[in-house]
């Protein structure tokens, strides 16, 4: 039986007592939301809090909302609403694409958004999405609150910029015209880590491509992103060879390694392939008129 | 601590260690033992349970974090003596072998069709995809969920045929 280690349960119904919470245990207290991923930690002994504080409570970080030109997701917002919501699809149909293919469905009922970022696991999808879409992740801590770009979050795998006492709270994706977005994911089977997983996000402003994001994940890409690709589609016109060499310079600037999902060229063709598809969809959507 | 819920219906309380596991709390304080307990590790789907209407696996929610909530297992499935239409729906098509799955498959049935009463094969593969099934290869267990949807009595199948 995998049970995990003793630990002190409280529950926390505000933002403001879980940090206090948070604050008041030092740090061997870890937050749990959906739990997905610390519970199995804990059950193996790779984590071992010795206190949880549930923000499973805290409906005031449940949200899908546009303020201004932003997009705005709650840290609590599981992954079946990210799934199914309909502002953030007409957007991004990245988030719907990517949500689609993590876990499974009811994994997606309870995981979170934020609880997801925060895990940091080198293989997890919606890091790879923000990061195509270069959100910004808001955290809130005893001192206050601070915003960090999503390229500073991840520090290395399963670690992040989080302090002991800070909880993330939101990401904020900026909305832009003229921009598409696609997710491409291979996985042996529902369920398990991509082999290898692409996200981009294309926008293109009198003919040339203005802005380009493409995340990628569980291949080592530093901070999930293929910045030397996105830099390549800079002020070029849109076109397969644009596409073909973004794709060449992303698969040719991550790190995957030999698993038991494959050796390393094949994920490298893999990201090449997928890129190129996640680009050219994205390159689609950018311009309504052409459906 | 102690935690309190509405298990199938009935409001139950129970002291218990933070660390225990929703699954271990329905078939060891309760006794109801129709939810398994199978992988451990969130992968296999047998312990599926719905809480709050929402099918999760049970080994990877802790008791306490369902402290406050409604959760229904299998045993709470069927009413007055009368089997839920997904239960008669694996009865009639076959849809188990071992039955380690069986509770679990039927819990994700029943959420599916109160969403969804006349669903798609692909919606019902889609929504059983996190749950592992070793004997039938699944086509049973797809027959089973289909027999049920066409048997409800609210369901979208006899609604669109009546009309």
């Amino acid at each position: 039986m995998q049970v995990p280690a003793p630990f002190d349960y409280k529950r926390a119904s505000t933002l403001a007592e879980a940090i206090a919470l948070l604050r008041e245990c030092g740090p061997d207290s870890r937050v749990i939301a959906g739990g997905h991923s610390l519970l199995p930690m804990m059950k193996l002994r790779l984590a071992r809090p010795e206190v949880l504080i549930d923000i499973n409570h805290l409906s005031e970080l449940d949200y899908i909302k546009v303020d201004g030109n932003t997009l705005k997701i709650g840290a609590m917002v599981r992954h079946v609403t990210l799934q199914k919501s309909h502002l953030a699809a007409e957007y991004y149909p990245i988030f719907a694409e990517a949500e689609e293919q993590i876990a499974d469905p009811l994994v997606r009922n309870r995981g979170t958004v934020g609880g997801s970022l925060c895990q940091a696991d080198p293989a997890e999808d919606l890091s790879a999405v923000f990061s195509a879409l270069k959100a910004d992740i808001l955290i809130a801590g005893s001192y206050g609150t601070r915003k960090l770009p999503i390229s500073e979050f991840h520090t290395g795998p399963y670690t992040t910029a989080l302090n002991p006492d800070e909880i993330l709270t939101e990401i904020d994706v900026p909305l832009r015209s003229n921009t598409g977005s696609a997710y491409e994911k291979v996985e042996r089977r529902v369920g398990d880590w991509a082999i290898a997983a692409v996200g981009t996000m294309v926008r293109v402003d009198d003919g040339l491509i203005s802005e380009a994001g493409i995340g990628l994940t569980a291949v080592r890409a530093d901070h999930f992103r293929a910045k030397e690709a996105e830099d390549s589609l800079l002020g070029r016109s849109p076109s397969t060879e644009a596409i073909a060499e973004a794709a060449s310079l992303a698969a040719r600037h991550c790190n995957p390694f030999a698993d038991q999902r494959g050796p390393e060229d094949y994920k490298r063709h893999l990201v090449e392939e997928l890129a190129k598809r996640a680009l050219s969809r994205a390159l689609n959507r950018s311009l309504p008129e052409v459906h | 601590m102690r935690v309190n819920m509405s298990v199938n219906g009935v409001e139950v309380s129970d002291e218990i260690e933070p660390r225990l596991l929703l699954v271990h709390f329905l078939r060891e304080n309760l006794r109801l033992t129709g939810t398994h307990w199978g992988c451990d590790t969130s992968n296999c789907g047998t312990c599926t349970v719905l809480m709050d209407g929402m099918p999760v696996k049970s080994c990877t929610v802790l008791a306490a974090m369902a402290s406050g909530s409604q959760i229904t297992t299998v045993e709470g499935l069927g009413a007055n003596g009368e089997l839920d239409p997904v239960q008669q729906g694996f009865i009639e098509m076959h849809g188990l072998q071992c039955g380690f799955c069986t509770s679990g498959m039927m819990l994700s049935a029943r959420w599916l069709l109160d969403h969804n009463p006349n669903p798609s094969e692909k919606e019902i593969r889609e929504a059983i995809s996190g749950q592992i099934c070793r004997c039938t290869g699944y086509e049973n267990i797809v027959r089973s969920i289909k027999w049920a949807a066409a048997h409800s009595q609210n369901s979208g199948v006899q609604q669109g045929v009546e009309a």
